[in-house]
């Protein structure tokens, strides 16, 4: 299973949500990893791929946010 | 859930709140109107002349300044911006001259039907249809770029335009402009009018409400969230208009409104239209200018702008319905939206695939960098 890396800093929703579910629904990536600027962002992509059934690991990096989305 | 609870909680309270403001000497079926009370606005400070609708709307300040509380006390203000900023004054421009087409803001066709109004109803479907073409133009990879961090007072400029707005909204200096009669002159005093927009703004801060991101949240991802906030704004509004006899089913005399379909119907879309590229209904544009946002306050400046157009050339549809140039105006702007998202969708598209090709020699791919330093 790949791990690919979405960088969506400074995007504003609903794009961080649709490059994430893209990267998601690709069927060899088992980890998408999505880097957010705002804590919408941060709530909206973890939305998304709950309700997907993936698993959402939130990490704060300084003004950032690193969300690791893992299939389950 | 709690998510769940709290934006249908806020939808809900900003239909009551709403229904208050009529009580207390609002515009029937204009308790909020984002578009309506920013043109007053625009007239209140003489950028445009039309006498009957010139206020300094508490609501609009309200809103703003209770965004920026809440973002403050969450620790979510965060001075961005940026991102295309000409061209989301521009989107703010035509939100504002199809709203004045339709007359009123997404916001105020819920109230509207909730108030009985039918020809609201024509409204919606040319709304949705709007955000339906702009989703379209999403999917296939339409972005107006990356914000990025920018100096405080960036963020900050739209809270304290805000706050001098409040001050000479209280101090009413004789060369601002206060309508006399006219919807501009039916308005609930100005606390109550204040602490409405502080709380919804709030409210909107916290839940992020939006009038366009519940449509297109709905079309692009089945996802019903904020959905569920304008559908509980709509109900609360229709049961406090129906229970303080507001409630007047019908085409024909709606307040602050105008029968012909086909305009309602097109206005209307291209609000729709022009918010999903800007990001955001008139609403959302305010609550992200409380945020720091600072190119949501460009956004909300071009519906100033906007305002003014419509109101300076005669363009603005009144009860009496929509004029022949406004007409033309409707259907270019339509063309014209479609013009810009095609183009920056083709630009992005045409970007995407040199850096493919670049990539592509050196066979890596898209491999993870996530360690990247923020």
């Amino acid at each position: 299973m790949n791990s690919i890396f979405v960088d969506c800093c400074g995007l504003s929703c609903p794009e961080p949500v649709i490059k994430a579910r893209n990267a998601m629904q690709e069927p060899g990536n088992g980890e998408v990893k999505v880097k957010v600027s705002s804590t919408v962002a941060r709530d909206n992509v973890s939305r998304t791929a709950r309700s997907m059934g993936w698993n959402v690991k939130v990490a704060e990096e300084g003004e950032y946010f690193l969300l690791t989305l893992t299939r389950p | 859930m709690n998510e769940k609870r709290g934006i249908i909680l806020a939808g809900a309270l900003t239909g009551i709140i709403a229904v208050i403001l009529v009580i207390f000497g609002n515009p029937l079926n204009m308790g909020f109107c984002i578009a309506c009370f920013v043109r007053d606005i625009t007239g209140a400070l003489g950028m445009h002349r039309a006498a009957p609708v010139q206020y300094i709307r508490p609501e609009i300040i309200g809103l703003v300044l209770g965004a920026f509380a809440s973002a403050l006390a969450f620790r979510e203000f965060k001075s961005t911006g940026g991102s295309a900023v000409i061209l989301r004054f521009l989107l703010g421009a035509f939100m504002m001259m199809g709203a004045l087409i339709f007359l009123g803001c997404p916001l105020r066709m819920l109230l509207r039907m909730a108030g009985g109004d039918l020809n609201a109803l024509a409204a919606l479907p040319g709304y949705i249809l709007g955000i339906w073409v702009g989703v379209q133009f999403l999917q296939r990879g339409y972005t107006l770029g990356a914000a990025g961090e920018q100096p405080s007072l960036n963020g900050l400029a739209g809270p304290l335009a805000s706050v001098v707005l409040l001050v000479i909204a209280a101090a009413a200096p004789a060369y601002i402009f206060f309508s006399t009669e006219g919807p501009g002159s039916m308005r609930a005093p100005l606390a109550i009018s204040l602490g409405a927009g502080l709380l919804v703004g709030i409210m909107a801060q916290r839940s992020r409400l939006c009038t366009m991101g519940a449509f297109r949240d709905l079309l692009l991802f089945k996802d019903f969230h904020l959905f569920s906030g304008i559908a509980a704004l709509f109900i609360a509004a229709a049961a406090g208009n129906i229970l303080g006899g507001y409630f007047n089913p019908g085409f024909a005399e709606q307040p602050v409104a105008h029968a012909e379909a086909l305009w309602n119907f097109l206005g209307m879309g291209i609000v729709g239209l022009a918010a999903v590229l800007a990001g955001g209904c008139p609403l959302r544009q305010l609550i992200l200018t409380g945020e720091g946002n600072g190119d949501a306050a460009a956004t909300t400046l071009g519906t100033v702008f906007g305002a003014a157009v419509m109101h300076n050339f005669g363009w603005a549809a009144s009860p009496a319905g929509v004029v022949q140039e406004a007409r033309i105006l409707v259907v270019f702007l339509w063309i014209l939206l479609l013009v810009i998202a095609s183009v920056i969708t083709w630009q992005v598209r045409l970007l995407e695939k040199q850096k493919e090709a670049q990539k592509a020699p050196s066979g890596s791919g898209r491999a993870s960098s996530a360690g990247r330093a923020g």
